[in-house]
């Protein structure tokens, strides 16, 4: 496990855990009240660090190395999942995964951004930042739900699309305009969740939904907290500063009527409880998924275009 | 609502005396060849270097006058929204920011928009003004450029976007995000009508500009040597290490990389204009 700088006291105490327990099964003394004891002032800290997160603090969370991946979720949620690859013009871009898959007894397609969990398949799936022709497989892939008529599921965590040369020289923008245009233009049901990092225009390429939910600990952000400290505070250094000023927490988006709901998560973060966070991400898109179940084409197209056209707009909404 | 702010005539001689209040700009210096230029030749040439052929970054209201027929148009009234919607301050006040942009460029915010005449059709031009905060797209241009799409869909009108931009505004956050989703619903709309919809890019289009309704035009121009690009350059030699060719993210490089349909001179943009308008709305000219 790996823990964050404000994590050193749940740390020192899960160590303290761990010693006690490989002295024990060395010489087999009782140990049962002294671990009891170590497990609640566990959870006690664990409490008092995740109650009141500051906003750098859920980036650090939202970014954690061992917070479930789309490839989690996909082993944990969909059953029969059936990958598709490729862009039919370019490349396969690991970035971006998805496929059809079956989830409460329908079929559906998921696709999601894909960051890899060690340092060889955060390689492959290059952290999760996509280049044009894995927006352009998402687009494949949801047209391919719409000719199915089948929802689609999106999850979100990238930390932005990949900025490099060979992006720039295949059209980045334009695959991401395409992209969140086709998302938007969708005649079946789409429902977003950003399950960590919703970094920018890569992020809302695939975050178009009827509905967008996102897990409590993450973040959906215009620009990173470093990259704006870097620009507005001259200094990468003020990233914590950035973050409280950026409002980017989930809990600042509902509140600014740019996400739907909160999916909570199991006090400690994904990252510590992955199976809990998982299952309370099913049991939301159960939920949202159903809404839609009965909504004609016409009506799915309508109310996320007009849902995204009211954003923002004086006096819309209220 | 009341769509009308003003109706704007291309004034018709230059005032002599201009010169005298601002002598620093009796002389430009090309950024393309570092000559030294009479301002009242580049005015005159559309300020475009007549050594070099450099295109000038151009003011928004001389873009338009230089577009519609005679000069001739009415300048849009674009609706309010929410000012510093997130409180934002980093070393300086959002709030203040604003101020000195809105003193130092006469506008509201980084966009206009006017309907008028071009080629005898109904267009409507929208343009972003870079010097208003880097031209960066927060709720006000995005709202902006809704606006102009409902006019243009009231009028059966053209729309003719001129994107000069730095991107997302950061100081409005995820709000400016949201942006890019709106515009795109916004020129839907116009493609549902069969209403074209047109993109002139111009220096510099990049960020979530470039990666929303800027890269949506059913015809894509640029003029020369704007870049245009979705990451910047310095990000990219930072992840790349090394230095970028020195057309990259120039209109030549898009155009041969396949992402727009043509570089055309500011000279020539309105003429083809006329023609592209002329081809895709000929039964709606009156
Ligand atoms: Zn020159």
């Amino acid at each position: 496990m790996h823990y964050l700088d404000f994590e050193s006291a749940i740390q020192e105490i899960d160590r303290k855990i761990d010693d006690l327990k490989s002295k024990a099964s060395l010489d087999g003394g009782d140990v049962a009240d002294e671990l009891e004891r170590l497990n609640r002032k566990l959870g006690h800290h664990i409490r008092l660090a995740y109650h009141r997160l500051t906003p750098w603090q859920k980036a650090l969370v939202a970014r954690h190395e061992g917070r479930p991946h789309t490839s989690d979720y996909i082993k944990a949620l969909f059953a029969d999942f059936l990958p598709l690859r490729g862009d039919r013009a370019y490349a396969e871009d690991r970035a971006v995964i998805g496929g059809f898959a079956r989830f409460g007894g329908r079929t559906l397609m998921v696709i999601g951004h894909e960051k890899g969990h060690d340092t060889e398949t955060r390689l492959a799936h290059n952290f999760g930042m996509a280049k044009p022709e894995g927006y352009r497989k998402a687009v494949r892939l949801m047209k391919l739900a719409e000719q199915y008529r089948v929802p689609v599921v999106t999850l979100v965590d990238t930390s932005g699309a990949f900025p490099g040369m060979e992006g720039e020289e295949r059209g980045q923008g334009y695959a991401i305009a395409a992209c969140t245009d086709a998302c938007l233009n969708l005649r079946v049901p789409v429902v977003s969740v950003i399950i960590g990092e919703g970094g920018s225009g890569g992020a809302i390429a695939l975050a178009a939904g009827n509905r967008v939910l996102m897990l409590e600990h993450s973040i959906y952000s215009v620009i990173s907290p470093e990259g704006c400290a870097s620009i507005l505070w001259k200094d990468g250094k003020f990233a914590s500063k950035a973050a409280e000023a950026l409002c980017f927490t989930a809990q600042d988006l509902l509140k600014l009527r740019v996400i739907d709901d909160i999916i909570p998560e199991p006090v400690g973060g994904a990252h510590r409880f992955a199976a809990e966070a998982m299952e309370a991400v099913r049991a939301a898109l159960q939920k949202h998924l159903a809404d839609w179940d009965k909504a004609t084409p016409d009506a799915l197209v309508h109310q996320r275009q007009e849902k995204f056209l009211d954003m923002t707009r004086l006096g819309a909404a209220e | 609502m009341n769509w009308i702010k003003s109706i704007r005539r291309r004034p018709v001689a230059h005032n002599k005396d201009k010169a005298k209040d601002i002598p620093d700009n009796i002389w430009d210096t090309c950024p393309g060849c570092s000559g030294m230029l009479y301002h009242a030749e580049v005015e005159k040439s559309h300020f475009i270097c007549p050594h070099c052929g450099h295109h000038f970054r151009l003011a928004p209201l001389k873009r338009l006058d230089m577009l519609f027929d005679d000069g001739q148009y009415t300048l849009i009234q674009l609706p309010k929204t929410a000012d510093d919607p997130l409180a934002f301050h980093d070393l300086k006040k959002y709030a203040d920011r604003l101020k000195e942009a809105r003193k130092k460029t006469k506008n509201q915010d980084a966009f206009i928009a006017a309907h008028g005449k071009i080629g005898g059709h109904s267009v409507v031009v929208g343009a972003f003004d870079f010097s208003f905060m880097g031209g960066s797209m927060g709720c006000a241009v995005g709202e902006a450029i809704v606006t102009a799409v409902q006019l243009a869909l009231l009028q059966e009108a053209a729309l003719i976007l001129v994107p000069a931009s730095g991107g997302a505004r950061m100081q409005e956050g995820i709000l400016s995000l949201m942006q890019m989703a709106r515009t795109s619903v916004a020129v839907d709309k116009l493609k549902k009508r069969r209403l074209p919809y047109i993109v002139v890019l111009t220096d510099p289009t990049t960020g979530g500009v470039t990666a929303s309704f800027a890269m949506l035009g059913d015809l894509t121009l640029a003029e020369p040597g704007a870049t245009i690009g979705f990451a910047g350059s310095r990000v990219i030699e930072q992840t790349i290490r090394e230095k970028l060719p020195p057309n990259f993210q120039k209109s030549d490089y898009l155009l041969e990389h396949g992402m727009i349909d043509a570089v055309v001179p500011r000279s020539e943009l309105r003429g083809t204009l006329i023609q592209a308008l002329g081809l895709l709305m000929p039964s709606r000219k009156g």
